[in-house]
């Protein structure tokens, strides 16, 4: 016995998944192109331009400000990127690129990085940035126009459908389908529920996402405009598929970082998510209210983790309230 | 054999929440279980068990046979060590085992007879009582990894309640095979060992259960039991769904009887009883020639290894040995690893003897043994989702590194059986069963301290 190899010792499992945390944001970023080719049909190259700038900034945000914290760089996590283009998303094709840029910081450095970074921040970095240049810029932050590349291809002039709805004047909604492929006024990400829909099912198909939040949050709004409504399917239609409840349900609110992990916390988040979001547009001031409705839930995650946390296998299921009586009486 | 058509198969009762898709990787399934000639020397560490060290009752310069008794301990909770080669006591004194620390241990060097014990004879089982004895004397511990002596476990009061016992022929670790051959090698051997604990130890309901990737083991069985006059309604072959960790204990336990073992207590306080079905086999054996254990199967495989196979050897044979009988290494062995790559140990020397316990050795060279860089956590959940035991495993990774004693009690840490399913999930690279195993640590520390 005089085998004297150098072997490497490291503690179990000795085999690893093939899947990485940059993988899984490959497929966000893979599953977010479909609502970008929607959009530069619907809004034209500025679309291009807009999120260019917005992940250019992204990443060099995160770059520099790991940097100056002498901490390890993760641009190559790719969790920047999609900050950059769900920020981009969350703003209209018109919006001044010096904006986006300034967007871009408070949203890496400001609500990520200060924190802590990936897997750190409270709130979700695009929708706490796109909520802070809403109240910064409320001029430059609305949408009003669009192309359609179906008819004529001309430069539409419109209110985004959700205003029209706040407005009462429910005869210039435009056509449900056209709504559904996204033609329509909006933020630049928000507006093709048809995009966004493929999206979502490659994430779910890739295993990236589990289906429950988004079914759940746009199911709590439809059960709300329903009741809201008196039971006009039209009207629940137009609700949502109009705003950004799409993109703030299939790729926001499944914000790993900001949402629970708990399948029972998963369920209780997106409830709340569809009722703030409905209480907004229905009583609020604000035509649209999927940011605030997120952000808020967010800031719960940790409190609803801690009351939904799994009983260890094998716990024996505690006595209900009566029978405890029962046992004391005895 | 795969897909054929399985008739008479239980189904599993309950599906268990989480577990992984590892590939299986079973590549030495075909393989028959050959014998490895006897080595030079064997090294008889006195601690192959779960309890108390044994003392060796042989001197340096006697003359020992296979199946002598060279080590016994007067405690209850140990296992007897019999010489596994006939030779020439060479030394007495400590040796390096498998995970580095050093147990005092019997050498022996070979005469190359091979000569069996001449006190060696049939145990005359009449009763309970005497069926314990003898399985002790056999000096059998679970042969499946833990090392638990198995008259402990069967040692348990006729009016306990135990009335299920569970064969585990799952071998849900990827590479593994040794279980999957001597169900086909052995089939007798394993269905008369079911008999006779089910006979003497008064079971009601006997599984045996094995993985749907090795149907072939299951026809093996399943034609014997045909065949066998007694084989009734009562011991039965159920199909499992091939997912990691399905042969683990608790797991298989709630797969087969649908019932749960509440943390921190033992599966016979919920009337079952799991047996590795190397080790009902062994039995089966024992009973037979009266060998004790000196050898044991396994399977040595990986991708540094130039001739796979599942080998049977002498215990206390060095790993390296049994490394050469398998044709060494076809290229730099960059991790050997002690059991399966999910639970497994990794060996930092292969000069280390073969235990009771060891069911594989795996070679690998470097490039088909991924390492992931460690990042920080995404929250992705999936550790989450893969635990069996329901834990939140990135949770307890958090306590763990804040040292909170009363956190990782009430996250349920000491219910983690380190399957590993956790660290092989995350997509960030981190080492959640290190995580599990300082939360334990810390937990410990803490219960001291009070």
């Amino acid at each position: 016995m005089s085998d004297s190899r150098k072997l490497t010792v490291s503690a179990s499992p000795h085999v690893r998944s093939l899947d990485t945390s940059s993988g899984i944001m490959l497929d966000v970023i893979i599953a977010l192109i479909p609502a970008l080719v929607a959009s530069v049909f619907i809004f034209g190259a500025r679309t291009l331009a807009v999120t260019a700038v917005a992940v250019v900034s992204c990443v060099l945000a995160e770059y520099i400000s790991r940097k100056v914290m002498k901490r390890e760089n993760t641009i190559g996590d790719l969790s920047a990127v999609v900050t950059g283009i769900l920020l981009a998303y969350n703003l209209p094709s018109t919006i001044p690129l010096w904006i986006v840029v300034f967007g871009s910081i408070v949203a890496i450095v400001v609500v990520k990085q200060m924190f802590g970074g990936i897997g750190q921040n409270f709130v979700n970095p695009a929708l706490a940035a796109r909520i802070i240049l809403m109240s910064s810029f409320p001029g430059k932050m609305s949408a009003g126009a669009y192309i359609n590349p179906i008819v004529d291809d001309i430069t539409i002039t419109s209110a985004t459908p959700l205003a029209i709805i706040k407005s009462g004047n429910f005869d210039a909604l435009p056509d449900l389908k056209e709504m559904f492929l996204g033609l329509t006024s909006g933020c630049l990400g928000e507006v093709s529920a048809a995009a966004l829909i493929l999206g979502g099912i490659y994430l779910v198909i890739r295993k990236v996402i589990s289906p429950i939040i988004p079914c759940v949050y746009i199911g709590t709004v439809a059960v709300f405009m329903l009741i809201a409504f008196k039971g006009d399917f039209n009207m629940v239609s137009y609700e949502l598929l109009g705003g950004g409840l799409m993109l703030g349900a299939i790729f926001m609110a499944t914000d790993y970082t900001t949402s629970p992990i708990t399948f029972k916390g998963k369920i209780i988040y997106a409830i709340g998510c569809g009722l703030i979001t409905s209480v907004i547009r229905l009583f609020g001031s604000l035509p649209e209210g999927v940011s605030f409705s997120i952000i808020l839930m967010n800031i719960f995650v940790p409190h609803i983790e801690n009351l939904t946390t799994p009983k260890p296998f094998g716990t024996p299921k505690e006595p209900k309230k009566k029978d405890k009586e029962e046992v004391a009486k005895a | 054999m795969v897909g054929e058509k399985l008739e008479g198969v239980l189904k599993p009762v309950a599906k268990g929440h989480g577990g992984v898709s590892v590939s299986h990787n079973k590549n030495t399934s075909v393989l028959e279980i050959v014998r490895m000639p006897a080595p030079e020397q064997v090294i008889l560490p006195m601690q192959q068990h779960i309890g108390a060290p044994c003392t060796p009752v042989v001197k340096v310069g006697d003359v020992v046979s296979v199946g002598q008794l060279i080590g016994d301990s007067d405690k209850f909770v140990s296992a007897p060590i019999h010489a596994t080669i006939s030779g020439k006591v060479t030394a007495i004194g400590v040796a390096k085992v498998a995970n580095g620390s050093m147990i005092p241990s019997v050498s022996i060097e070979s005469d190359g007879e091979m000569r069996l014990f001449e006190g060696l004879e049939t145990p005359k089982v009449n009763s309970r009582e005497d069926f314990i004895k003898a399985v002790r004397a056999s000096g059998l511990v679970g042969l499946g990894g833990a090392g638990f002596p198995t008259h402990v476990k069967l040692g348990f009061k006729p009016d306990s309640g135990v009335d299920t016992l569970i064969i585990n022929a799952a071998e849900c670790e990827p590479f593994i095979t040794v279980d999957h051959r001597e169900c086909i090698d052995n089939s007798w051997d394993v269905l008369s060992g079911v008999y006779t604990l089910k006979e003497i130890l008064g079971f009601k309901k006997v599984y045996i259960a094995i993985e749907d990737n090795k149907s072939d083991a299951f026809l093996a069985l399943k034609k014997i039991a045909n065949d066998s006059a007694d084989f009734d309604n009562s011991v039965e072959l159920m199909v499992l769904k091939s997912r990691y960790p399905q042969g683990a204990e608790k797991v298989l336990i709630q797969s087969v009887t649908g019932r749960c073992v509440p943390p921190g207590k033992l599966p016979s306080d919920i009337g079952v009883v799991v047996m590795n079905v190397a080790s009902v086999s062994f039995i089966g054996r024992y009973l037979k020639n009266g060998k004790p254990l000196v050898s044991r199967s396994l399977t040595v495989d990986g991708s540094a290894i130039a001739d796979p196979k599942n080998v049977r050897v002498p215990i206390g044979t060095g790993i390296s040995k049994i490394i050469d009988f398998c044709g060494g290494f076809k290229s730099e062995p960059f991790k050997v690893i002690s059991g399966g790559p999910m639970m497994g140990m990794a060996l930092a020397d292969i000069n280390v003897p073969l235990l009771k316990s060891n069911n594989a050795v795996l070679a690998f060279a470097e490039d088909s043994i991924r390492i992931k860089p460690e990042r920080d956590c995404i929250r992705c959940g999936r550790c989450a989702d893969v635990c069996p035991m329901n834990l939140i495993p990135t949770k307890i990774k958090n306590y763990s590194q804040l040292k909170n004693a009363d956190q990782l009690l009430k996250a349920g840490t000491m219910v983690c059986m380190e399957c590993g399913s956790c660290s092989y999930a995350c997509p960030s690279g981190i080492p959640l069963v290190q995580y599990m195993r300082l939360g334990k640590a810390v937990i410990r520390e803490a219960g001291e301290q009070k």
